[in-house]
């Protein structure tokens, strides 16, 4: 009955000081796909995650998320809930290892964590389930480095690791891919694939290419509001999307 | 098939990665107790007892800024308040010191949960200035108040029978007292630090919206340990009570919150050492210029601009570096 749809924006709005960065956008996201936001820089695709994810509050409209209204919820709440997002700018805790940083996650499965009297020991159970998620995004090596010290497009891995450590239902990802290298790209792409075997998937991405061979369904956004909306094919030619891109100085 | 011993061929890494406290932390903590039971027959017992008392204040301090990336410019609320409450209960309820140290540490866990809840809404300079307005608030009281004695605060408490047991007159066996107490203070920090709450604290400290976006109820967290901070604070502050037989004015002052960042800065904050270091050299400082008057202020301000301009990672932090070993 729910057709479908796993999280559905109806008319969500952000205004800042009379400056609208996201307004009357309704977004359907099919549950088990790959859909991609795209638009040219400050469309609002950032501000829609943090508004999705309650990082930011709602100037107007509601969210609903597998059936249950979540437009009042935390951001914290909402990520228990299995909606959980990444960040534009890399967002890793730089001064904990690359293993430290996925068993945070991990450990989120103890429920929460105030149990300040216990040893960090409790932990270690974590380490296998940690390795293998490093592991999967070519990590392993990495494990004892600081986070702050991997080259950015580790960065990038480390977090998507970090963010399936929490074995999402839905991932919301912010531009993973942009400042790697071809190869990191092609390993992303093809993890990502992967990963949405049993997952929904909405993904901010600038690499075309990538979109084109990833998505099931396409929203261009431009200005803050909702474009077009489709599949590669017919997004790829409307006109009206063209001319945003080529307003917008972008290919 | 190897059985083989596992070697520990990468140092500490092994041991911390098992969760373990690495050896070279347990060495320290061992010297910081042989140091500090030879202390008091070399230096003089009441001041080692002050630079103890300061230490473990400064220590809970770092819990909150070094580990929770939270700047209170209120920690004297805690520190003071604690000793007023400490030397009352000792002086006009008649408890004994066990006692008196209990109830003004549980004041300041009473206090530093209903400031916490109120300035844990804030960010950065936004959540300094909250504790300080509530730090000036307790200091106002503090000087209203009729049970606190105004500008002579409460003097001459009584240092008691410890479990109706140890007299503690004698500086030397109340010493060991303050010893102990601040040992398992420090060791509960460093309990705190590496536990999984200590943890996800870190987490919050390096990245809050990432650690909000895996889950985590960050303002919960940073309220535990800024109560956890309050609590530990106001130990020594109640302490101090005890050992100078006085809660005063001083203890409560705006400045005193001040001297304990200080102390954090200068040892190294984020370090669980440094702060005793920072302690000793302000204390130490405090004491042997007392006589040139405002001038210690004067050297202090110039100590801290100093260490500010060159080792900004304080003493232990720098010496942290050179080791490359967490201290
Ligand atoms: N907190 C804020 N206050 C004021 N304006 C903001 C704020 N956040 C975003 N904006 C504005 O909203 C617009 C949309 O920004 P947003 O970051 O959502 O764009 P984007 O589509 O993610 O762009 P990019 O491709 O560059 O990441 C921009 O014009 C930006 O300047
Ligand atoms: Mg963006």
């Amino acid at each position: 009955m729910d057709d479908g749809v796993i999280l559905a924006a109806d008319d969500l709005t952000k205004e800042f000081k009379g400056f609208f960065a996201v307004e009357g956008v309704s977004l359907k996201i099919k549950r088990g796909q790959i859909h991609a936001l795209i638009g040219p820089n400050g469309a609002g695709k950032t501000t829609c995650f943090n508004l999705l994810t309650k990082f930011l509050p709602p100037t107007r409209g509601r969210i609903i998320y597998k059936g249950q209204d979540i437009t009042a919820m935390s951001p914290a709440d909402i990520a228990r809930l299995g909606l959980v997002r990444s960040f534009q700018i890399s967002a890793v805790f730089p001064h904990l290892t690359a293993l430290e940083n996925v068993r945070i996650a991990l450990q989120r499965q103890r429920g929460d964590s105030f149990d300040f009297w216990r040893s960090q020991k409790v932990l270690l159970q974590f380490d296998e389930r940690a390795r293998a998620l490093l592991a999967e995004v070519g990590l392993s090596e990495f494990e004892q480095t600081e986070a702050g010290d991997l080259p950015y497009g580790r960065k990038r891995a480390l977090e998507i690791a970090t963010t399936l450590a929490l074995d999402p239902e839905m991932l919301l990802l912010d531009e993973p891919m942009a400042g790697m290298g071809h190869e990191d790209v092609d390993r992303i792409a093809a993890l990502i694939r992967r990963i949405s075997a049993d997952r929904t998937i909405l993904m901010v991405e600038h690499n075309l290419s990538v979109v084109a061979s990833l998505s099931d369904t396409i929203t261009v956004l431009a200005r803050g509001k909702v474009l077009a909306e489709g599949d590669y094919a017919s997004v790829s030619k409307d006109p009206r999307v063209i001319e945003a891109y080529i307003g917008a100085g972008h290919g | 098939m190897s059985a083989a011993v596992e070697t520990d061929n990468s140092g500490i890494s092994v041991q911390q990665a098992r969760g373990g406290m690495p050896a070279h932390h347990a060495a320290i903590f061992i010297a910081l107790l042989a140091a500090g039971l030879v202390a008091p027959f070399l230096l003089y017992p009441v001041f080692v007892m002050k630079v103890l008392c300061f230490a473990l204040f400064a220590c809970a301090f770092n819990l909150l800024l070094g580990y929770g990336g939270l700047l209170s410019f209120g920690h004297a609320a805690y520190f003071g308040g604690a000793a007023y409450i400490s030397a009352h209960a000792a002086k006009v309820w008649g408890f004994p010191p066990e006692l008196a140290i209990l109830s003004g540490t549980l004041a300041a866990a009473i206090l530093g949960t209903a400031i916490g809840a109120l300035a844990i809404r804030r960010q950065g300079i936004y959540f300094a200035m909250v504790t300080l307005a509530f730090a000036q608030m307790v200091f106002f009281f503090s000087l209203q108040a009729p049970f606190t004695g105004g500008e002579d605060g409460i003097q001459a408490v009584p240092r008691g029978m410890l479990f109706g047991l140890i007299n503690l007159r004698s500086d030397i066996t109340l010493y060991f007292v303050v010893l102990a107490i601040f040992l398992g203070g420090l060791l509960m920090i460093y309990r705190i630090i590496h536990s999984p709450f200590g943890q996800v604290l870190k987490a919050i400290r390096e990245n809050e919206p990432r650690a909000i976006s895996l889950g985590y109820r960050t303002n919960r967290y940073k309220l535990a340990v800024f109560v956890l901070s309050a609590t530990l604070a106001g130990l020594a502050g109640s302490t101090k009570a005890i050992v100078f037989q006085l809660a005063s004015l001083t203890d409560v002052h705006w400045s005193m919150s001040g001297e304990v960042v200080l102390m954090t800065l200068i040892g190294g904050m984020g370090t669980v050492f440094g702060p005793i270091v920072g302690a000793a050299v302000i204390v130490t400082m405090q004491n042997y210029l007392a006589t040139m008057g405002a001038w210690v202020t004067v050297i202090q301000g110039c100590i801290f601009v100093i260490c500010v301009l060159l080792f900004r990672e304080g003493v232990v932090g720098v010496i942290a570096r050179w080791v490359k070993r967490p201290l």
